[in-house]
This record gives structure tokens, C-alpha cells and sequence, in this order.
């Protein structure tokens, strides 16, 4: 069995979707940025992977990313949390810091459980996602085509820091393109 | 029935910690905890949780991450450690050098009724975070050694978890300010300058 990741139908530009969201992070100065990996944030983990700059956090749960981002703007860093659509439900309670205290929070979400997912397993969180963000008080925007992706996240950013508050953009499985597993 | 190993009195250890405390940022675990850190003073470089019960040690990965140059102490309980156990293995990868972790460990739940955690069944937080990679771990059972504890959070320059065992005790309530916002602000107008506040 192999794994393969399907070219998504309309991505026709070389440049990766990825570089625009890492041209986000270094323009507004994110300087940490934490994680459970994801297949779909291969290519951005490795390019903050290799930034001297940003401190890559990798996690043993999303939840942890949410108080570590909230520690961080304490100290005047700001950060962002990495994550696929089925840690969400992990960072449920912890989002109350985000809401109580006012704390900005970015987090990009790669969508799973949606367009041509192979796993039923994925499917409950996924589709649970946009539901369990808004009930958090998390602003929620999505995008599906690469084009949108570094103007959605530069708007997601600047709300979460001007505003004091939690944006999620959700990287839709349409952009990332469904894995798939091949007999 | 309390293990008689547990003697020490949690307010006297965290008045004791933080006396001459100068510029140490401190960060506190919800319930008793953040009660005891209040009684020791409340103080603009405080950052009592009321909630987020397992963040308390992440949060304090992410300060001592942002602020380098300053050291940067949780105090916190053992039921509210074990519900963030994970951590440990993060802050361990990450090794923050001005990142130090005071466990309170009565071995309980204080707060809802004294029901014992797995601390009480043998779960040894130490040996979980020497396990995990922390360099410098201790587990304190006497009060004469609070003082060497002080020190090496005033000074080591390295990554330090301490479990201290203190009795189960009913001690008087001491509330820090409620409001998440103001005590956001508070400590980030300290740290960083009333200008904070503007950008």
C-alpha cells in the first residue's frame, strides 16, 4: 500500500501555496510556530522548520498551542498553530483562555473528513469543525483555491492581532488534495 | 489517609520561593495554586489562570520562549500537571533554559472535594520529566531545601522541574484579580512597557 497525494485540479501556478502562507508569517512576524504535523503542512512546517527565526514547536496535542501562543504574546511574540480539522475538538476547553482573556490566535487548519476523503474516521471531526470553532467564539474562514490563500491569511492574521482574537482559516481538502491510498 | 512523607505547607513554600523575587515572571496553575501565589502578594508580573487546566507549563514555554532574557517560573498542582502531562515532553524537546516548574503535589484533588490523583498511586512526575529530558529535576520533601530551590530559580541557567510534596491543607482564600483581560494587560504592560498597550 502507498500513499499518494492527488495535484489539486486547480493549483496551475509552480509557486506552492505554502510559500504564500510562510511571506504571512515573516511580514507579520510570527515568530513561533507550533504543531502536530500534518501531511498537508508538510511543505510550511519545513520552511519554518528551516528559519532561524521562527521557532518550530512541535506538539504532543493541539491544545498545547494554544496556551503556548498565549504565553508567547504575553512576552510580545506572536505565534500560530498548525493543525488538521481532527485536532480541533482537542483544543476546545483551552480556547477558553483565548475568549476570556482577549488573547489574539491564529491557527491554519487543513481540512480532512471532506471532498474525497478515503477515511470515515476523519469524517465526524471534520465536518464538526466549523461548528466547534464558532461555538469557542473562533472566527472561521476557509479557503479552497491557492490563489486565495495568502490574502485570506494575511486578513486572518491582522483581525486575530488587531482584534484580540481567535481566527481559524480552514485549508480546505479541495486545495490540499485528498489523500489517497492505492491497493 | 494522607501520606505522612507530605509535611510541607504549600503557602509557606511558595511565600519562601518567591521572596527577593525581583523581575521573575510567574505564571500559576487554576485553584490553590493561583490562591497561593496571591497570598504571597499579588504582583504585575503574576499570571494567575482561572481555567485551561493543563495549559499552565505550556504557557509558560511560550513566555519563556518570547521573553529570553528573563526567567520564568509555573507554579502548579499535580492534578493540574497531570492533565497537561503531554507537555512535558514538549517543553523537554524545546529545553528553555530560563524555564523553571514547581509541581505542589498533596497527592489531590483540592478544589473538588479531596479526591486523590494518580500522584497518591505511585505516578512519579519527577521521574516522568527526567524521563521526558528535563536536565534538572528534584522532588522536595524538607523545608530546608526550599532555599536551595529559591536559588536555583533565581540563577541555573537551565531547565528545571521540582516536585515539592506539601500536605493536604484548608488554607484561607486569597483571590487574584478574575478579569483574563486586565491580567493579560497587566503583565504585558510590565514586561514590555505601558506602549504595549498601543500596538
Amino acid at each position: 500500500m502507498t500513499t499518494t497525494v492527488s495535484q489539486p485540479a486547480n493549483h496551475s501556478q509552480s509557486r506552492h501555496w505554502a510559500s504564500d502562507i510562510y511571506d504571512v508569517f515573516k511580514a507579520q512576524d510570527i515568530g513561533i510556530v507550533s504543531y502536530v504535523p500534518d501531511a498537508g503542512h508538510t511543505k510550511l512546517i519545513n520552511l519554518c522548520e528551516s528559519d532561524t527565526e521562527i521557532r518550530a514547536v512541535t506538539l504532543t496535542t493541539e491544545e498545547e498551542g494554544v496556551a503556548l501562543a498565549a504565553g508567547a504574546y504575553l512576552g510580545g511574540k506572536r505565534a500560530a498553530l498548525l493543525m488538521q480539522s481532527s485536532g480541533v475538538g482537542n483544543c476546545i476547553n483551552m480556547l477558553s483562555l483565548v475568549r476570556t482573556c482577549s488573547f489574539p490566535f491564529l491557527t491554519l487548519i487543513t481540512m480532512r473528513g471532506e471532498w474525497g476523503e478515503f477515511n470515515p474516521w476523519q469524517v465526524p471531526m471534520g465536518q464538526g469543525t466549523p461548528a466547534t470553532l464558532a461555538a469557542m467564539d473562533v472566527l472561521v474562514e476557509r479557503v479552497t483555491e491557492a490563489r486565495e490563500v495568502h490574502d485570506t491569511v494575511l486578513a486572518a492574521t491582522r483581525l486575530a492581532f488587531n482584534s484580540s482574537r481567535g481566527v481559524a482559516v480552514l485549508l480546505s481538502q479541495r486545495l490540499i488534495g485528498a489523500k489517497q491510498f492505492l491497493e | 489517609m494522607q501520606n505522612a512523607s507530605l509535611m510541607l505547607d504549600r503557602r509557606t513554600v511558595v511565600r519562601e520561593l518567591l521572596r527577593d523575587r525581583g523581575e521573575l515572571l510567574l505564571v500559576a496553575g487554576l485553584g490553590t495554586s493561583a490562591w497561593d501565589i496571591t497570598a504571597a502578594g499579588d504582583h504585575a508580573l503574576n499570571f494567575p489562570l482561572w481555567g485551561a487546566m493543563g495549559g499552565a507549563a505550556v504557557l509558560g514555554l511560550g513566555l519563556a520562549l518570547a521573553q529570553p532574557s528573563r526567567k520564568v517560573l509555573v507554579i502548579t498542582g499535580d492534578g493540574e500537571m497531570l492533565m497537561g502531562i503531554g507537555s512535558l515532553a514538549t517543553i523537554a524537546a524545546q529545553r528553555p533554559h530560563n524555564l523553571r516548574i514547581v509541581v505542589l503535589d498533596n497527592e489531590h484533588y483540592g478544589e473538588t472535594g479531596r479526591q486523590r490523583t494518580h500522584t497518591a498511586s505511585g505516578t512519579d512526575l519527577a521521574a516522568i520529566a527526567r524521563a521526558c529530558g528535563f536536565p534538572q529535576v528534584r522532588t522536595i520533601r524538607a523545608m530546608h531545601e526550599i532555599e536551595g530551590l529559591r536559588s536555583d530559580i533565581q540563577q541555573m541557567n537551565d531547565l528545571l522541574l521540582a516536585v515539592v510534596k506539601v500536605a493536604l491543607t484548608d488554607d484561607p482564600l486569597a483571590l487574584p484579580p478574575r478579569d483574563g483581560a486586565y491580567l493579560k494587560n497587566r503583565i504585558r504592560s510590565a514586561i514590555l512597557g505601558p506602549d504595549s498597550m498601543l500596538r
